[in-house]
């Protein structure tokens, strides 16, 4: 896994809570769909505009709310990484399950506006704004995170450890979407 | 120095002397709840799991089914907990909100671990348990592994004075908490002192279940005599309480004179620095009014709503839903005739599911609609459009404002 992680960045602001990102209504709908509706209301035709291997910055108590699984549809806009000033843990700790790079740097918003491009060393804490040129520090992730993201997220390595079928290991590495089986009448 | 509520509990748990702020710790969870949600999407029936005796499954979010996606998760769980012989099946009839269902069941217990794929699992902090909500992949991993890991947040603790008032709930405490302190984003709570034995322990849940919308990890109560006849009375026994040492080391210690608070209401959006005494609101109209929740659909919750809407009428152009938080909760309203007053003065009692709070079914508002909650929640958009705006409150404030059809201190009403 390499852990620099470089990309277009979005910037955003304080307080953004799970509804902002993963509305009830979308809960009703399949990962791909619900995708489209991530800040559905705080910047609507976002999800046209993000491409894959973007980064997403954000300010203080990012992710605020649920435990629903919103990093699985920002993995799915194939957004690279999660950067903020600080993150609610359980928002945190779903992104890094789900196999997606989430770095708390405070200070970072100050040092990005949108279209900037970014690298961000998860390993060393280490980043710089590649546009502007400023750099800066956050504290690195620890090693038993470094894993779980090496391994492509928790599931990943549920059937690397033999809890899940092994041949799912690379479907579930892409945190593609899962063709649920079938129940039988 | 010595350590807090949640820091003796995760260091016994992770079998080290000590742990402090920053600290990573794997633990081996004692009870792993999982919700329909689970089932209904990604869902994959693993090899193996830890162990059968550890584990529930509670029909809670989305029940009855209101859409194909939520009908084809139920025969998942079903086939899952028959495949593995897991016992603590909550389905649909003997449900209930997972938080009510791990508080009659006892599953939540001192000094142990908890965790649960919905946000407010930190309800179980009620009862001197670390528990805390994870995401559906986590607990997926836990069902499988039996443990996981936290890192060890600083600790403010809430010491508790004096005695909280006659018809202020633990709603009211939660809001003015929220509006005075803020954000408690990566830390923990804990809640002690002289005045805890005032606040009830349907109260205590109240507050500890709404530490979510603050952000906060653990939300922490230690084990006095009202909790241990709760736990007795639930055939909950045997079991080792977390207690903070004298001289634990907090991040701050706030001092709050619970005989100084009064009924609290928090603006749309937030509850974090958004709230202010329902004395001191302007008159606002409101189109529903919702009573229920993890939060607020306990026994006492419509007890309370019971006794105010007895005899009255909900205010024309006013809808007033009551979701009790289980299926017990219900059957014992009904039994009480609590149910049978509020249905007199024209609310509707929804079976028990966490619904309307979250917005996916049960009640959800239109554009330009005003609400009042007493669920969880009031960010924009939660409970259905996002041009509608959530105030939350008091059941006894719900349930006064429905009756007034404006937002009301219910101390005019119940006096």
């Amino acid at each position: 896994m390499t852990t620099d992680i470089t990309g277009r960045v979005w910037v955003f602001g304080d307080s953004l809570n799970t509804d902002a990102m993963y509305p009830a209504f979308a809960m009703k709908m399949d990962v791909s769909e619900a995708a489209r509706h991530v800040f559905h209301e705080v910047r609507p035709g976002w999800t046209d505009e993000v491409g894959g291997g973007d980064i997403v910055i954000a300010g203080r108590n990012f992710g605020v709310g649920s435990s629903r699984p919103v990093a699985t549809l920002f993995r799915r806009l194939g957004v690279a990484a999660l950067v903020a000033e600080e993150f609610n843990s359980l928002f945190l700790r779903n992104a890094i399950n789900a196999g997606l790079p989430a770095l708390t740097a405070p200070g970072v918003t100050k040092l990005f506006t949108d279209g900037d491009r970014g690298s961000f060393d998860i390993a060393t804490g280490a980043y710089r704004n590649d546009t502007t040129g400023a750099t800066g520090h956050a504290p690195p992730l620890p090693p038993l995170v470094l894993e779980i993201l090496a391994s492509g997220g928790v599931l990943a390595r549920l059937a690397e450890q033999g809890y899940l079928p092994i041949e799912l290991l690379d479907v579930l590495r892409s945190g593609a979407e899962l063709g649920l089986p079938r129940m039988r009448p | 120095m010595g350590m807090t509520m949640i820091e003796n509990l995760l260091a016994r748990k992770a079998g080290v002397r000590k742990v402090s702020p920053g600290d990573t710790v794997t633990v081996d969870v004692d009870m792993c709840v999982m919700i329909d949600l689970q089932f209904a999407t990604m869902w994959l029936p693993p090899s193996r799991i830890n162990d059968p005796g550890k584990v529930a499954v509670v029909m809670d979010h989305a029940v009855p089914a209101p859409t194909l996606k939520d009908a084809a998760g139920g025969p998942r769980a079903r086939k899952f907990v028959a495949d593995f012989g897991i016992e603590r099946f909550f389905d649909v009839g003997r449900h209930g909100i997972c938080h009510q269902v791990i508080a009659e069941n006892g599953l939540a217990r001192p000094g142990e671990v908890l965790a649960c794929t919905d946000s407010h699992t930190c309800a179980g902090g009620a009862y001197n348990t670390a528990a805390r909500g994870l995401g559906p992949a986590e607990v997926y991993s836990i069902l499988c592994t039996g443990s996981t890991w936290f890192q060890v947040a600083p600790t403010v603790r809430y010491e508790l004075d004096g005695v909280l008032p006659e018809g202020i709930s633990g709603k009211d405490v939660f809001l003015y908490i929220a509006d005075a302190y803020g954000d408690a984003t990566n830390l923990n709570l804990e809640f002690g002192g002289p005045g805890l034995g005032s606040i009830r322990l349907n109260d205590r849940r109240t507050i500890a279940t709404q530490a979510a919308e603050i952000s906060a990890d653990f939300a922490t109560f230690g084990v006095d005599d009202l909790l241990r006849e709760f736990l007795t009375e639930r055939g909950v026994e045997d079991y080792q309480p977390a207690d903070a040492d004298p001289d634990a080391d907090y991040l701050a210690v706030r001092h709050l004179d619970l005989s100084t608070l009064e009924p609290y209401v928090a603006r749309p959006g937030t509850v974090s620095r958004n709230g202010v005494p329902v004395s001191r609101i302007e008159p606002r109209k409101i189109d529903q009014a919702f009573i229920g929740s993890c939060a607020n659909g306990q026994l006492e919750d419509l007890r309370i709503a019971a006794r105010i809407l007895r005899g009255k009428t909900v205010a024309a152009g006013v809808r007033l839903l009551v979701t009790p938080a289980s299926q017990q909760v219900y059957r014992d309203a009904m039994r009480l005739g609590y149910l049978q007053d509020i249905a007199d003065a024209g609310g509707v009692i929804t079976n028990s599911t966490c619904g309307a709070c979250f917005g996916y079914h049960m009640g959800v508002v239109g554009p330009g609609e005003v609400c009042l909650t007493s669920s969880t929640r009031n960010f924009t958009g939660r409970m259905g459009s996002t041009e509608a705006e959530i105030y939350m409150a008091s059941p006894a404030t719900v349930a006064a404002s429905a009756v007034a059809g404006v937002i009301t201190d219910p101390r005019g009403v119940t006096a």
